[in-house]
This record gives structure tokens, C-alpha cells and sequence, in this order.
């Protein structure tokens, strides 16, 4: 039984981390909102006066920022769709029994843990590069014209990238879901006469509802900030064809050195961001619950 | 139709054979129950039967075709799993429309279907609830609702009721007799429960080791027994085994006599006992005897015998209803 006294004990044993982590938050987050309010450029120090809303006016003005928007939830949608679909795929064929299992699990967790420089770097100079990446000698000695990937289509090359890590992530959450599935029920359904398609569609799918949501909400997290991978390729270019939110703040910031503009825009990726994370959690939640 | 033949059919498991050679005969509308312990190999015959294993060799006849290579679904058989194996994310009605769905009937046919089947199983006020908000016995109904929707030519039982407690053990067991009466279709029935295998079963078939012992009724299995194994595992409480100079007196290396095979008296008999254990259950007493001699020896007798831990009985066995063993623990 829990008494009052325990209970204000509790709190009070509680109360340094929850300060702490208050703080942690707090600080910086109220500092962004301050800055955005300043006129503050780097090449002008000393020179910081209050300039109300002119920041986000500017930001939300610019031409850039509703590509950038538009370029985040291309670069999230796409990513998303093609790990979960593709870490159904790879989950349900891990999942038969192979020669050599644990291994090739184990190769398909590794692209997880490469940087995300690094695999990007790799995917640009030794994969994608218009003159001596793979698919261009591929595509050579298939007869085919080479593509330049990051400047003709960097917004879908990018994503390939970032599909690529995180792929094994949901490949290894599908795959442990997978595995909880009771065989008898596969049994079952087997002989209530269902063919494969159909148990992945009555059986299988809807038994990995829940990980496939865990999948979604945390690539989402990630997803929207994806910024490595696009400053060592293609630097949000041609133009800004592969900006997004987090990229184009970054350029406000260090390249224009408007701290002010940078802060809002910070603020303004935070607003949409939780805007995303309710929709999902509305959406999809639900399949937590229970 | 449901006849089903088993030819000559053997399962190995890598080195292991789980089932060495199997003949067995299964006739259109009869209640089989496979009984034995656990381990034995019960399952596995089952599931061959369904085809969720391939046999290892020989051949399985349905309705006098050969079934060997045929898909699970093709074989017109159904199955209640020892754990239900329900779907836990569709309702009760979904579930049991399944297999009705898998193979296309349009929506008012299955669910006139499943409606004839929940009224037959006691489960309409349920069907729109999940699996998880039923007890035991109704997600076991459930799991037989699937079942019979199909209306398969046979019925496949593998421990349906091992995980109910047993007072609803009972019930579901008559439950079950009287469907299988009502419908009229095969069954096979696996369970390592003597009395389910006694009270249910039109043919019981005794296996050990992957390998049947006897096949008979209930009362044929319970009269005569055609081995130790057999005799030790058809009969509550256990039969009374014997052998050593008591043995030979009767002409046989060992002898069986059933605790209800005996007359017990406080004054004269065969052999003298203490009891060790009286148990009286109101209708009958079991009375747990240490012999000298013979060791313990279990009795049965009326609900009123008069005696306690600790008094002396006389015990004789009733001659006519004695059982005579080899030294092959073969029924002589
Ligand atoms: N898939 C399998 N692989 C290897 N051995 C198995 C497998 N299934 C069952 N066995 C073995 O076969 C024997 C019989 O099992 P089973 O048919 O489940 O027994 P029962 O149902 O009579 O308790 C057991 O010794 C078990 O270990
Ligand atoms: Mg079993």
C-alpha cells in the first residue's frame, strides 16, 4: 500500500532528475525561441536588436521552405514505405529455415551499424557515381545510358541511401515478431484451407501490427532529421531539389550565419514535427494499446 | 463419408523413429480416441493424418484414396488444436467463418453458417467479442465452432480439454459425445487421459512407443487386455499387478486383479493386509492395503466399508475376473 508519505518521498527522490531533465529541454528550447526573435547575424556581432516575427516571416515566405517540406515527407514517406514493405519481405524469408541462418542475420543487421556518412560517402563515389560506380558499369554493360543519381534524381537517391540503414532495423523488429507467431495457428489456418497470400494477409500481417507501428513511429523520429546523408552528397542541390526542413536550417544558420532565421526555423521544425507525431499516433496508436 | 486407412505408415524425425509401422483401419462415423502416455507418439499420428507432417513411408487412404501427398485443406478433415489456435485479432464470428471465407462462399451463407454453428455451441451472445475476453471453455467451443462449419468428413482432436479444469473437463466431454452423435462424422481423438479415451471412444487404440498395443471398445480393452501395458493403462484405479509363488499358484508369471475385482471382509479371506490409506469418496471406498508378501494392493468397495488407517483386512479375488500373464507381460 502506497501512503501519502511514501508518496511525497517518492516525489522527492524524483525531483532531481525530473529538474534535470526539465533544464535539459527547457534551456536550449527557450533559447531557440529567443533567438528567433532577434535579429542576429553572425557577420554583424554586436548588433542583435528584436525583430518580432520578421524571422518567420521571411522563413515561412521563402520559396525553399515549402520544397523543404514537401522534400521531408517524400524523404519519410518513401523511406518508411520501402522498409516496412521491404522488412515483411526479408522478415518472412530470414524467418524459413536455412543453412548458415545466424550468420546471414547477422550480415543483414551490419548496414545498421555503418555511419551514416560513411554509407552515404560509399553509396556516392563507389555505387552511384556517374563514371566509376557499380550501377554506372552496369548499366554500361547492359547497353544503358549511366544515370548521374544525385543530380538527376537526388531526392529518390537519397532516400535509397537512408532506405538502405534502415532497413535491417525494421528487418530485425518484423523478424522478432515473426518469430512470436505461434505455429499452431499458421497450422490452423493452413487447414482451414488458406493459402500463403492469405495467411499473410489474415494471419501473419495483422500478428505484426503492433512491431509494424513501432517500425513507423520510431523511423519517423529519425526520418525527419535526416541530415548526414544529404550534406556529404548532394548538399540539398541541384538548387534546393533535396532540401529538407533540417538541411535548410542548417543552410540559414551556417551559410547564411543568421542565427535569428535559423532559430525560427528550428522552431518551425519542431511545431510540424509534433504536428506529424499526432497524426501518427491518432492514426496508428491505437495498435499499441492492449 | 470418413473412412480413413492407415498402410504400413512410419514417421522418423531425423534418426529418430517417433513411429516405427503403424496399420490401422478407421471406419465411416466412428469415435477412435488414441491413447498413451506422453511421448508416445499420439500427435504426431494425428498430424499425419492432417497432413501438417509428411509421412516418412507407407500410405493414408481417405474414403479409399490416397491422401499421402495431399494438402492439409484438401483433405477434408478438421482439427481443434490442444491450444485452440484461434486468431486472436478477429471475433468469434470471423473466426469461425474462416474457413468459410478461405474457400469463397459469398457473406449470407457464411453467415447463416456460422450463426446454425454458434447456436448448436451455445455461442451466440458472444460472437462479436475477441478470443481474449472468453473463458476456457467458450474459446474451446470457438476452436470446434471453426470446425464444424466445414462440415469435414472427419474430426481431429488432439487434447482438446487439457487445458480446462476438471469439472469443466466433464461437461465438455459430454459436449463433445453428444455433437459427435448429432453430427454423425468421424472423429479421432488424442489424449493421454484413460478416461476421457473410456467414457468417449467407440474404438479405443492403445499406443506405446510410436506402436499400437491393442485396439478394441472401451469394455472389450477393459475385459480383456492383451498385455501389461495395456491392462496397467485401461481401468481407474490402476489393476493390481502380482507375480512371484502368489503368481504361479494361479498357474501364470503374473497375475492382474482389478481394485473392483475383490471381496474385502474384516474377518476372513484370502490374504491379510493392514491399511495404509482409506479413501472414502461417499459412493465408493478405495482402501490402499500393505500384504506382506504381495506388497500394496489397491481395492475398491462400497461407500460404507467400515475401516480405518492401521485395521486388518482379508482380500480375495474373485477367480473368474483374474488376469493371467506371460513372463512376456502377454495376456495368457
Ligand atoms: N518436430 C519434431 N522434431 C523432432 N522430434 C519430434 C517432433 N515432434 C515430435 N517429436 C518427438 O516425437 C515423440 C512423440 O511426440 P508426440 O507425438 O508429440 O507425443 P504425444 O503427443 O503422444 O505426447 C516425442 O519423443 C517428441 O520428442
Ligand atoms: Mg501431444
Amino acid at each position: 500500500m502506497a501512503t501519502t508519505h511514501t508518496h511525497s518521498a517518492a516525489r522527492l527522490m524524483m525531483a532531481p532528475s525530473v529538474i534535470l531533465l526539465l533544464l535539459w529541454m527547457i534551456v536550449p528550447l527557450s533559447m531557440t525561441v529567443y533567438f528567433s526573435f532577434l535579429r542576429y547575424n553572425l557577420l554583424m556581432p554586436g548588433t542583435e536588436s528584436f525583430a518580432g516575427f520578421m524571422n518567420y516571416r521571411f522563413f515561412l515566405t521563402d520559396p525553399a521552405f515549402f520544397q523543404a517540406i514537401g522534400n521531408t515527407l517524400i524523404l519519410v514517406g518513401g523511406v518508411l514505405f520501402a522498409t516496412v514493405a521491404g522488412g515483411i519481405a526479408l522478415a518472412l524469408l530470414l524467418n524459413q529455415p536455412m543453412f548458415g541462418q545466424g550468420i546471414v542475420r547477422i550480415l543483414v543487421i551490419a548496414p545498421f551499424f555503418v555511419m551514416p556518412t560513411v554509407s552515404a560517402l560509399v553509396w556516392k563515389n563507389m555505387l552511384m557515381n556517374p563514371v566509376n560506380g557499380l550501377f554506372a558499369s552496369l548499366a554500361r554493360f547492359l547497353g544503358f545510358q549511366p544515370i548521374d543519381f544525385l543530380s538527376s534524381i537526388p531526392l529518390t537517391s537519397i532516400s535509397l541511401i537512408v532506405a538502405w540503414q534502415w532497413l535491417p532495423f525494421a528487418t530485425l523488429i518484423l523478424l522478432t515478431a515473426l518469430q512470436s507467431l505461434s505455429e499452431e495457428q499458421n497450422e490452423a489456418a493452413e487447414m482451414d484451407g488458406a493459402n500463403a497470400w492469405n495467411r499473410l494477409i489474415y494471419i501473419i500481417l495483422p500478428h505484426m501490427a503492433r512491431a509494424i507501428t513501432v517500425v513507423v513511429l520510431i523511423e519517423t523520429i529519425f526520418l525527419l532529421s535526416v541530415f548526414a546523408e544529404i550534406l556529404v552528397t548532394t548538399n540539398g542541390g541541384p538548387g534546393t531539389e533535396s532540401t529538407n526542413l533540417t538541411y535548410l536550417v542548417y543552410m540559414q544558420a551556417l551559410l547564411q550565419f543568421d542565427v535569428g532565421g535559423a532559430s525560427a526555423g528550428g522552431i518551425i521544425a519542431v511545431i510540424l514535427a509534433n504536428i506529424v507525431a499526432i497524426f501518427l499516433v491518432r492514426m496508428i496508436g491505437k495498435n499499441l494499446e492492449d | 463419408m470418413g473412412s480413413i486407412r492407415l498402410e504400413n505408415v512410419s514417421k522418423h524425425f531425423g534418426e529418430h523413429a517417433v513411429i516405427p509401422s503403424i496399420d490401422l483401419e478407421i471406419n465411416d462415423g466412428e469415435f477412435v480416441v488414441f491413447v498413451g502416455p506422453s511421448g508416445c507418439g499420439k500427435s504426431t499420428l494425428l498430424r499425419l493424418i492432417a497432413g501438417l507432417e509428411d509421412v516418412t513411408g507407407g500410405r493414408i487412404l481417405i474414403d479409399g484414396d490416397d491422401a499421402t501427398a495431399k494438402p492439409p485443406a484438401k483433405r477434408g478433415l478438421a482439427m481443434v488444436f490442444q491450444s485452440y489456435a484461434l486468431y486472436p485479432h478477429m471475433s468469434v464470428r470471423s473466426n469461425i467463418g474462416f474457413p468459410l471465407k478461405m474457400a469463397n462462399l459469398d457473406k449470407a451463407e457464411i453467415d447463416r453458417k456460422v450463426n446454425d454453428a454458434a447456436a448448436i455451441l451455445n455461442l451466440t451472445d458472444y460472437l462479436e467479442r475477441k478470443p481474449r475476453a472468453l473463458s476456457g471453455g467458450q474459446r474451446q467451443r470457438v476452436a470446434i465452432g471453426r470446425a464444424i462449419v466445414r462440415s469435414p468428413e472427419c474430426f481431429l482432436f488432439d487434447e482438446p480439454l487439457s487445458n480446462l479444469d476438471a469439472a469443466l473437463r466433464v461437461n465438455m466431454r459430454l459436449e463433445i459425445s453428444e455433437l459427435h452423435q448429432q453430427l454423425g462424422a468421424t472423429s479421432i481423438y488424442v489424449t493421454h487421459d484413460q478416461v476421457e479415451a473410456m467414457t468417449m471412444a467407440d474404438k479405443i487404440v492403445v499406443l506405446r512407443a510410436g506402436n499400437i498395443e491393442q485396439v478394441g471398445s472401451p469394455l472389450e480393452l477393459y475385459r480383456s487386455p492383451a498385455n501389461l501395458f495395456v491392462a496397467g493403462f485401461i481401468g481407474s484405479p490402476k489393476m493390481n499387478f502380482i507375480d512371484g509363488k502368489a503368481a504361479e499358484e494361479f498357474g501364470a508369471h503374473t497375475i492382474g486383479i482389478r481394485p473392483e475385482h475383490v471381496a474385502l471382509s474384516t474377518e476372513s479371506g484370502k490374504w491379510m493386509g493392514k491399511v495404509a490409506v482409506s479413501e472414502h469418496l461417499g459412493s465408493d471406498t478405495f482402501l490402499h492395503v500393505d500384504v506382506p508378501e504381495l506388497g500394496h494392493i489397491t481395492t475398491r468397495t462400497d461407500g460404507e466399508f467400515p475401516v480405518r488407517h492401521g485395521d486388518t483386512v482379508f482380500i480375495s479375488p474373485d477367480p473368474e475376473r483374474l488376469y493371467r500373464f506371460n513372463a512376456d507381460g502377454l495376456a495368457a
